[in-house]
């Protein structure tokens, strides 16, 4: 009974921890799926959870916050778009560009907007996402195994971690059973076939990085107004990369997205319980060794040890259309 | 031409005569920032104290990256500032270098020993300190289960644990004390994210009082705390007013009172090894209206007792960074 309660606390510390990871790497799914790769996921998160704390805090209201995070992360997938699509820079540099830019920025505003050492006051009330207990947790408090699994588990997250789970089999539809998708898929492989039959490579290309945008924007939002009360310096400390991990890691693929997530996620919420480790396993794990496994599983898998991750073929490309 | 150099000549000496007229003291934030709420704000609320009172100016900076420490040490002390004062341990490397290079400049570390003739290494017996809100926490304690959150493993963070298990132990031998470390990169300072399932996952373990040396990350872990129902305990800066009476108290580290004392000197100032602990009000605990109604009055007796105790050599709290090692689990 105590391993059962000692995994619930795990799991669900996991689905915390994994949750801005899924929706970063959804958010860079779209992005690679359409060619254009994305390292400022991290940039782009940070200046999501400035902008929501700080305008949640202004406001009062923690939707107007959300919808400022939302912002923030689209002009600076807007200009990630510019420099790569338009201008046809490199898609790397501009992306290291974005996160040096937001990693600066957010503390520099911050600085001259609140006077608190780059730090965002403490969000309280309505500025903050409340943890949501979903209907019936009561009800089936009584029954064994199932009661437990449903109040602390599923229910009491908030509502941001269910968007981040419908956003899994959205992306699928969207990306599989769409015409949008289809193109957007294809954009990545093979711009010129695209082009060919009359659509708009840059159109498309665009929408996948706004569309990676919104999904950075609810991850940094959801760091700063739902699981902290505010925002602190460089507050996403490397999650983003993590994500990018994960995406290579699930090869590019929703579903597997989501597992990769849950398994980084579940990775660090061990890291934090060390003496659960000893108490079921034995004998001491350095956690240090768990902070490094998920690098270490993405290194595996891209040498191609378990099967081999490849990349959107036209990723990284600019698209130059033949005359 | 034997006019122009003159001319050149008069300048240069007029220039560097008005140098060595001002010659103020410097102060350099490390990688935190200036309004950190914690070590570096402490280190400019002492210099702001002594410009306050003496009405002069002091040069100052904040990096921005690793690689500007030398560039900042022989900055100022090209300008002739005097004395430098660096706030963090690791300007240490960099200072080993720079100090031969300026022999009539003074300098000084907090947080670290440099053993050159014009440096001061101020070090603060954090363990101490540490010792005395480790008292408190056992006492504040229902379930005999505490927690330390702990930024970057390194050393001093360590030192930290040491002192504030031992005064665990001290009110409540069987005390138990669960110990965490964010991490062992310098991410660690900043990641409220993972301070607060930390702190979750201690209250998991039992834990009801919790205190965080972790820079940023302690901003989680007190949030986390109060959002919980339980205490924590602040570090460095007085951080009692973040969430008022939900944090029970703060171990004080009076990096002001060092900045403060080095200005004081100035250009005559004392170099070699000083220490800041119990006896000169180098480190203490926070005590006001936030946090008053969760300290007895017994429980500040004990710990003033325990104070004035070690003040005195009569109860010897282990330093970690002595050996390495800590006596206590």
């Amino acid at each position: 009974m105590q391993f059962f309660i000692d995994l619930l606390t795990v799991s669900d510390s996991t689905l915390r921890l994994a949750t801005p990871l899924l929706l970063a790497c959804l958010a860079g799914l779209f992005s690679e799926r359409a060619g254009i790769f994305d390292i400022g996921l991290e940039g782009k998160m940070l200046a999501a959870a400035f902008f929501s704390a700080a305008v949640a805090f202004v406001s009062g209201s923690v939707f107007l916050g959300l919808l400022a995070g939302i912002a923030a992360s689209l002009a600076l997938s807007l200009l990630h778009g510019l420099a790569s699509i338009t201008f046809r820079g490199n898609q790397l540099i501009s992306g290291v560009a974005i996160n040096f830019l937001a990693a600066g920025m957010t503390v520099l505003v911050a600085q001259s907007w609140f006077q608190q050492g780059g730090r965002t006051p403490s969000l309280f009330g309505g500025a903050r996402f409340e943890s949501l207990d979903l209907p019936f947790t009561n009800a089936l408090a009584g029954l064994p195994f199932l009661g437990p699994i449903y109040a602390e588990l599923i229910s009491g997250h908030s509502i941001l971690v269910y968007l981040a789970l419908a956003c899994v089999p959205a992306s699928w539809w969207v990306l599989y059973r769409t015409r949008f998708g289809l193109r957007l898929r294809a954009v990545g492989e093979a711009p010129e076939a695209v082009d060919t039959a009359g659509i708009s490579v840059v159109g498309l290309r665009y929408s996948a990085v706004m569309i990676c945008g919104v999904l950075c924007g609810i991850a940094g939002a959801y760091m700063a107004t739902a699981l902290q009360a505010g925002f602190v310096k460089d507050m996403t400390a490397g999650r983003g990369y993590i994500a990018l991990a994960a995406l290579i890691f699930a090869k590019w693929r929703p579903w597997y997205a989501l597992y990769s997530c849950l398994l980084f996620g579940f990775l660090q919420a061990l890291a934090l319980r060390p003496d659960l480790i000893e108490k079921y396993l034995g004998f001491h794990v350095q956690v240090q060794l768990l902070d490094a496994l998920p690098y270490v599983l993405t290194v595996i898998i891209l040498a191609g040890f378990v099967g081999k991750a490849i990349p959107p073929r036209a990723g990284g490309e600019p698209y130059v259309k033949e005359r | 031409m034997t006019f122009m150099k003159k001319l050149l000549g008069a300048t240069t000496a007029l220039v560097v005569g008005a140098g060595a007229a001002i010659a103020e003291p410097a102060l350099i934030f490390d990688l935190g920032g200036k309004f950190d709420k914690s070590f570096n704000e402490m280190a400019f609320t002492g210099a702001k104290r002594w410009a306050d009172e003496t009405g002069n100016s002091f040069r100052e900076i904040e990096l921005q990256s690793e690689a500007q420490r030398e560039q900042a040490l022989r900055r100022f002390a090209e300008a002739g500032a005097n004395p430098i004062v660096m706030a963090g341990f690791a300007f240490a490397s960099a200072l080993e270098t720079v100090a031969d290079e300026y022999p009539d400049t003074k300098f000084a570390i907090i947080d670290m020993v440099v053993d050159k003739p014009n440096v001061r290494s101020v070090v603060f017996n954090e363990h101490e300190g540490s010792y005395l809100v480790g008292m408190m926490a056992a006492q504040a304690s229902k379930s005999g289960t505490v927690g330390f959150i702990g930024g970057m493993d390194i050393p001093l963070i360590r030192k930290f644990a040491c002192g504030y298990v031992q005064g665990a132990k001290a009110v409540n031998p069987n005390a138990t004390v669960i110990q965490n470390m964010t991490g062992t990169t310098p991410a660690a300072w900043n990641d409220p994210v993972k301070g607060s399932e930390l702190t979750k996952a201690q209250i998991a373990q039992g834990a009801d009082v919790v205190y965080a040396a972790a820079g940023g990350t302690g901003v989680g872990v007190l949030q986390t705390a109060a959002d919980e129902g339980i205490l924590s305990i602040g570090v460095d800066s007085n951080q009692n007013y973040m969430h008022p009476g939900k944090v029970l108290t703060s171990m004080m580290k009076r990096v002001d009172n060092a900045v403060y004392d080095a200005f004081t000197q100035g250009e005559n100032l004392e170099t070699g090894f000083n220490v800041m602990g119990l006896s000169n009000g180098g480190v203490g605990y926070a005590m006001d209206d936030n946090n008053a109604s969760l300290v007895s009055a017994d429980m500040q007796a004990a710990v003033d007792a325990a104070a004035a105790a070690i003040g005195a050599g009569e109860i010897t709290v282990h330093d970690y960074m002595s050996d390495n090692s800590c006596p206590v689990e």
